[in-house]
């Protein structure tokens, strides 16, 4: 996957402008794991991926995960994107499919951001599940693109 | 010592087979039944539909396009089926790069999201939807429109409308789904068929209407609406890797075709 730092930054402002989100007021450090996330798949937008206007915030604890259903098209590629804030040191990003069994996807691991990217051949629910690896309990963000 | 030998050969076999036979290890059904569902992320929007519905060949997007639709609706939950369907119409718009149909659908989506009294922020969308549609940017014009979607539902929220929320995501699919299931129609294609596969979705929007409030539920529409959503949910229930059929694509058409006229009835019985 190629990242550049510079792309990372100047989509992360435009993304961070576009995302409106409507669930209950965010804490800072919610803020904070969005912003992580929309940098990590700003980046994606180099390579032709939209952002989905949407995401999902929460707290995980070490060890501990959180499984968020989607629902995808057969034809698209996606990647998903995870942000986390202080004292997270390192988080996972795997998807499942509607039977529960891994899919194969390529990653992207830095630390507090991580990002799992497949094209689905079968239109239907998938499961993000992401883990807190090291660290301790931390406000992560979930955002995905697609193209 | 010959046993200790055999022993641990036995053992390095099973191991062996063990790791060869390995799977990774599944997720069981409870876990994915506790999965977080919300309407922010499980429901995709018609531009992710419609992206995944190009992908074999650019389908007729003019074709697509309906008549305007009213705009002068007094039942709240019928304006906010029609709204999320309009914003759909605004995709459909925006692919088929029409910008004169874009500003049109953007005026309509304006005087709908006001009649439901939304704030501010989403009025302004209407001139940066109308600005971009001169400048054919066509991009930015997706954005905003699931912008636009994303401020009216925040604003549904802080005006403690949130039946209103969900109602907005499923005028959105079933008119997205009305106008690929027609597409498909027109130029059949396995590739195209397979993006109707979504019986997940269809059960999720179900238990999201289930849980609104009595007086929303018990709207004639309304009921009419969720009632047309179980026999949806099996013409949309394909097995997994397989097209629906050109006669299954048209039965989606006929089930959501028949719901939207519902929908956009003139009076909500």
């Amino acid at each position: 996957m190629k990242l550049s730092i510079l792309s990372l930054s100047i989509f992360a402002a435009i993304g961070f402008n576009t995302a409106t989100a409507f669930s209950a007021p965010e804490s800072d450090t919610e803020v904070a794991a969005r912003k992580a996330a929309l940098d990590l798949a700003g980046a994606f937008s180099n390579e032709g991926f939209k952002m989905r206007d949407g995401h999902w915030s929460g707290t995980i604890k070490p060890h501990e995960h959180a499984l968020i259903a989607v629902n995808l098209y057969a034809g698209n590629q996606y990647w998903f994107s995870v942000g986390a804030t202080e004292p997270a040191k390192k988080i996972a990003v795997n998807v499942y499919d509607e039977t529960g069994k891994l899919v194969q996807t390529e990653d992207y691991n830095e630390g507090e951001k991580a990002a799992a990217g497949f094209s689905p051949t079968s239109s239907g629910q998938y499961y993000v599940l992401v883990d807190l690896v090291e660290g301790s309990e931390s406000s992560v963000c979930l955002v995905y693109s697609y193209k | 010592m010959r046993r200790v030998r055999q022993f641990f050969a036995l053992t390095f076999l099973l191991g062996c087979c063990v790791v060869i036979g390995a799977e990774p290890a599944r997720l069981p059904a409870e876990q994915l039944a506790k999965a977080i569902r919300n309407d922010a992320i499980s429901i995709p929007t018609p531009g992710e539909l419609f992206a995944a519905l190009e992908k074999p060949g650019k389908p007729n997007w003019v074709g697509q396009m309906r008549g305007p639709v009213a705009t002068t609706y007094k039942n709240r939950p019928q304006i906010a089926l029609n709204l999320g369907s309009l914003i759909a119409d605004g995709f459909i718009a925006v692919e088929a790069k029409d910008s004169q149909q874009v500003k049109n659908i953007g005026t309509d989506i304006i005087k709908l999201a006001k009649a439901l009294g939304v704030s501010e922020n989403v009025l302004s969308r209407g001139n940066s939807i109308n600005e971009f549609a001169e400048n054919d940017e066509w991009d930015a014009l997706q954005e905003e429109l699931e912008a636009t979607q994303n401020e009216v539902k925040s604003s549904m929220q802080s005006h403690r409308d949130q039946d209103l929320i969900i109602l907005v995501s499923v005028g959105g699919w079933i008119r997205g789904t009305q106008a690929v299931s027609a597409a498909v129609m027109q130029n059949y294609d396995e590739r195209a068929a397979k993006v109707l596969r979504q019986p997940a979705l269809v059960n999720f929007i179900q238990s999201k209407l289930n849980d609104i409030s009595p007086d929303v539920r018990d709207e004639p529409l309304i009921k009419e609406v969720s009632g047309e959503l179980p026999g949806i949910e099996k013409l949309v229930t394909f097995p997994v890797g397989k097209a629906p059929t050109a006669d299954e694509v048209r039965k989606v058409n006929e089930a959501v075709g028949k719901v939207m006229s519902r929908i956009q009835a003139k009076e909500a019985k």
